[in-house]
């Protein structure tokens, strides 16, 4: 074997030029600095973190207590934190393209063409598949088990192995900063120009096996999430008894398992196009790029709504509990969203009206789409109705949800603009489309999400977030995304192309300025967040909520603990009623023990699912640099302890009776002896998680 | 990618805005109403031909539909919020009502109607703005076929022999009919002022249809991302007059350079061409055998390689 074959055998494409501060070694220009520097920022944070944890010796209980945990709140509290990451590099991104655009108006600015191409690839490719879909996957696995009185979800084992196939492709997109490069062919990678002729690097490799394993993860987190609303339902709890958030966690369950195969067959058809010289989608020998396109926003459109029905049932959660009302029109709610469900499925090629179909044919699905905009109207129109005649107080959350209904209807209105076909055509691919979809997914996904995490955080930790913060953060993201993308919309109208890493009309210069200043709002809103959160872990003694129900809300996860003991609850609760608790609290039943309690019995922590999600990103990186020795390995490792656990039979453990009967009486005991607050103290210290019962009626 | 490769052929050479770098940002936001709406003018809303003007109504009055969809939710979210805060003690609180038929019926129908009048004007005017409809009008069509190459457009105007590099020139008020594909990846043709836009694909021919009513010059560009120079991809659009057209022809035809199959092969080099390109003369059937190279369909040797 020649050196040149050995070394391809061992390392496959890998070499120097590989490494960003290589190339920045060679070429010290801004833009290679700026690569180096995002680079060494991923070794210096996994350096610091390895050194924290050893520091510290939280080695044990972060592999011992969370990685290996099965328990569907670690792991939902894990997918945020991965989102949360996340979207700290992909915001940071957001400005830096902001930046360029901004300075690049007759001026080469600051990063490359190749850089820039990068930025926007790896920002859509992360905000969708690696902060959206981790963040309500983790919302949606820490409530819906809670929310229908289950233990846990369906199989707590594929739940582990969702998370780390999940996070084995968010480590491959972090590894791409560090080593090699990514695609530059946006987060939609249309083919021929991420095919092998275009462009022959890594990048759109990285691209194709992170959304593989990330969409794999996301099929297994559809059926799991699917079966365990249709199965593990307490007594009681028919699917119109369900919170609302559990009915757009069911919706949005069906739409990943169906939504989720052409997206991952059309990454596999790719790369079986770059690795095997197929020509599925290639100019030549028969290909057809349409398929790609076709095949990708099939997946594409209902995933807007994967993205957005989740956001949908937090502000119908948050809207009633901070109105101290039930929710308007359950029922229309319900049945908007399985409606919005099934039409997603109809819409897809709105994605595509300029590809030259025949007027027929756009005419169809441009109607189609509008016709989405009723359900959502209505939707809308609930959440106001809840409002009315309600006692609202304006906390973060709350705070967020109005700022949702207000902005999003404004994203909702320009999606009406572009489902007509002949405006399609003269803002399609601009800024108007980006501001469009930067419209809807700002205010229904991210605040929906935000908000999520501020009202659900005491229930998941103990004790409140800081108010204050809430707020200064609140203000933040809603003034930047005005500024952001008001300006994109005026842009777009102008006809500038999006994705341009220069501009050549000075026209452009003063609201590309505006823009740039909303970004680092947008950013300051992310600081602000993290603050919050560090402001609040160390006041957390002052504001703990142990009884569990810090807003006097509704739903059946507020009828335990804060945080929630294992198994969630001593006994599986009966129910009767929508909202349950909040009718619990009115017949004065609520905190009542147990006539007796039983021995649980609860799955034992397992390494499979790191280990899988490990090899899986092994196999994936073996892939993407050609090191084929890596690749089988890697295969052979995520199948292995797959195989391994079937042989094993004790995967359970039982808790006794008399440790859960003690640990509910402990609680039981406390909140005999709390204070509860009334209303007007929710935010202030005074607030142990236990609420003053609200008058029934107030005439007016 | 060096300065000169962003010399861009559509510079318009207005004066600088030093003035605005040095702004302050409340200075900026100041500034916006008095210079910053010049910018719609490069869009569709400063149409210069039938079909951008028949858009630019479109969206109008679409915008004024939504206006009244906006209203009632703009008006009532706030309304409802503070009339009904908790600090507010002489407002009404009716925790157990959440339903009522005749409000379901005002959630649900007018919203229903609205879409259906929208469906209507949509159904209509997507069949009368249909890019491939020929426009009425009492001259033939100027024929040209358009070639998407990275990161330049190709031009050629079969009636007249000639064609040209990211210039493209027509008479006003002559329809122009579009026959376009690409030679390389997928990029998307547009207009703003003229039109909307169109994708161009290898092996496949699509089509449009535009027209201007005034002499001018309008920026044409790809919106579809295919590559390092994409940002460079503009190209001038110039209505002229039936006399300056000829003498544009003429002109072309002087240069004595012809587009043939090698000359072709060397425009599909990944390159940013800033100046226009004319050709006098024009291998017939080039864009025949241009569609040929990849058809799909139609097995070829490995066509092309960039590069």
């Amino acid at each position: 074997m020649s050196d040149d074959g050995l070394w391809f055998f061992l390392f496959g494409r890998l070499n120097a030029h590989a490494f960003p501060f290589v190339r920045a070694w060679e070429n010290p220009n801004l833009s290679e600095l700026i690569g180096a520097f995002a680079g060494a920022l991923v070794v210096v944070g996994a350096v610091v973190l390895v050194a924290l944890l050893t520091w510290k010796q939280w080695w044990r209980p972060l592999f011992l207590d969370w990685v290996t945990s099965l328990d569907h709140k670690k792991i939902g509290i894990m997918y945020i934190v991965i989102a949360g990451v996340m979207l700290s590099r992909a915001l940071v991104e957001a400005v830096l393209m902001r930046a360029q655009q901004s300075l690049a108006v007759d001026a080469p600015g600051i990063v490359t063409p190749e850089h820039f191409a990068q930025l926007f690839s790896t920002h859509g490719t992360i905000m969708i598949f690696f902060m959206a879909m981790p963040f309500l996957t983790g919302l949606i696995n820490y409530v819906v088990p809670l929310q229908i009185g289950a233990r846990d979800v369906a199989f707590p084992l594929l739940n582990s192995i969702s998370l780390m196939l999940t996070a084995g492709g968010a480590g491959l997109v972090m590894i791409s900063l560090a080593v090699g490069e990514f695609s530059t062919g946006g987060w939609s990678g249309y083919p021929p120009y991420t095919g092998k002729v275009f462009q022959p690097g890594v990048g759109p490799d990285y691209w194709i096996w992170a959304i593989t394993l990330s969409s794999l993860g996301t099929t297994f987190s559809g059926l799991n999430f699917a079966a365990t609303i249709y199965k593990k339902r307490c007594p009681g709890m028919h699917l119109t008894r369900m919170p609302l958030f559990c009915w757009t966690a069911l919706c949005t369950s069906i739409l990943m398992i169906f939504a989720m195969p052409p997206l991952t067959l059309a990454t596999t058809l790719l790369a079986l196009d770059r690795y095997l010289d197929f020509h599925f989608f290639t100019n030549d020998l028969g290909g057809n790029m349409m398929n790609y396109v076709n095949l990708f926003w099939l997946f594409g459109h209902p995933e807007v709504y994967i993205l957005i029905l989740p956001a949908f049932g937090v502000y119908s959660e948050v809207i009633s509990a901070f109105s101290s009302k039930e929710l308007y029109g359950y029922k229309s709610l319900a049945a908007a969203t399985m409606v919005i469900g099934v039409l997603s499925f109809t819409v897809w090629l709105h994605h595509f009206f300029t590809m030259g179909q025949s007027a027929d044919v756009n005419a169809f699905f441009g109607v189609a789409t509008m016709t989405i905009a009723i359900p959502t109207g209505v939707k809308i129109y609930d959440w106001i109705w809840t409002m009315f005649r309600g006692e609202v107080r304006f906390t973060a959350p709350m705070l967020f949800s109005l700022a949702f209904i207000v902005t999003f209807v404004l994203g909702g209105l320009s999606g009406i603009l572009l489902a007509i076909p002949p405006i399609d055509f003269v803002v399609h691919n601009t800024v108007f489309l980006v501001a469009h979809f930067h419209n809807v997914l700002i205010p229904g996904l991210l605040y929906g999400m935000i908000a999520g995490y501020m009202y659900w955080f005491p229930k998941a930790f103990g004790f409140r977030l800081s108010e204050i913060w809430g707020r200064i953060s609140f203000g933040f993201w809603v003034s930047g995304f005005y500024l952001a993308f008001m300006p994109l919309y005026v842009l777009g109208l102008g006809g500038m192309a999006r994705r341009s890493q220069a501009l050549f009309e000075p026209d452009y210069r003063p609201w590309l300025f505006v823009a740039i200043v909303g970004a680092f709002l947008l950013l300051a809103g992310l600081v602000t967040l993290f603050v919050q959160l560090w402001v609040s872990v160390r006041d957390r003694e002052a504001n703990r909520v142990p009884v569990g129900d810090p807003w006097d809300a509704r739903s059946l996860e507020w009828s335990v603990s804060a945080p929630p003991p294992e198994y969630n609850f001593a006994t599986i609760p009966q129910v009767d009623r929508l909202d349950p608790f909040y009718w619990l609290k009115e017949r004065k039943e609520a905190y009542k023990p147990a006539d007796h309690y039983q021995a649980i019995v609860m799955p034992k922590n397992s390494w499979v699912g790191p280990l899988v999600g490990l090899a899986g990103a092994v196999c994936a990186f073996g892939l993407v640099w050609h090191i084929w020795w890596l690749t089988i390995l890697g295969f052979i490792g995520v199948w292995a302890p797959v195989v391994a656990r079937s042989f094993v039979r004790d995967v359970h453990r039982t808790i006794s009776a008399s440790e859960v009967e003690a640990t509910d009486r402990r609680w039981l005991d406390l909140a005999r002896t709390t204070r509860p607050v009334p209303r007007e103290l929710e935010t202030e210290p005074a607030n142990l998680g236990l609420a003053r019962p609200f008058p029934t009626q107030v005439p007016s | 990618m060096t300065d000169t490769a962003l010399a861009d052929p559509c510079r318009s050479g207005r004066p600088g805005r030093a003035a605005l770098r040095l702004a302050s940002l409340s200075a900026i936001v100041a500034l916006l109403p008095l210079g910053g709406c010049s910018v719609l003018d490069h869009g569709v809303l400063g149409a210069a031909g039938p079909v951008a003007d028949q858009t630019r109504s479109l969206f109008l009055l679409v915008c004024t539909i939504l206006l009244f969809v906006a209203a009632p939710v703009l008006l009532l979210t706030p309304i409802f919020a503070w009339h009904y805060r908790l600090s507010n003690t002489k407002s009404a609180y009716r925790p157990q009502w959440g339903f009522n038929w005749p409000l379901e019926g005002f959630i649900w129908i007018p919203p229903a109607i609205i879409v259906v009048v929208l469906a209507v004007l949509l159904w209509r005017d997507t069949h009368k703005l249909d890019p491939y409809k020929p426009l009425a009008s009492p001259y033939p069509p100027v024929e040209v076929q358009v070639v998407a190459l990275d990161w330049k457009w190709l031009f050629i105007y079969p009636d007249e022999g000639v064609a040209s590099v990211n210039e493209f020139v027509f008479p006003v008020d002559r329809p122009v009919h579009l026959s376009l594909t690409s030679g390389t990846v997928m990029q998307s043709f547009f207009v703003p002022q003229l039109a909307g836009q169109i994708y161009a694909m290898a092996g496949m021919t699509t089509q449009h249809n535009l027209a201007a009513n005034r002499p001018g010059r309008f920026r044409g560009e790809n919106t579809q991302f295919n590559g390092m120079g994409f940002q460079n991809q503009k190209f001038p659009v110039l209505a002229k007059s039936t006399d300056d057209y000829a003498s544009w022809l003429a002109q072309a035809r002087s240069g004595r350079k012809t587009l043939d199959e090698g000359a072709y092969a060397a425009l599909t080099a990944r390159s940013i061409q800033a100046e226009p390109i004319l050709f006098g003369s024009v291998t017939p059937g080039l864009f025949q055998t241009i569609l040929a190279h990849d058809d799909p369909g139609m097995p070829t040797a490995h066509g092309h390689h960039p590069k």
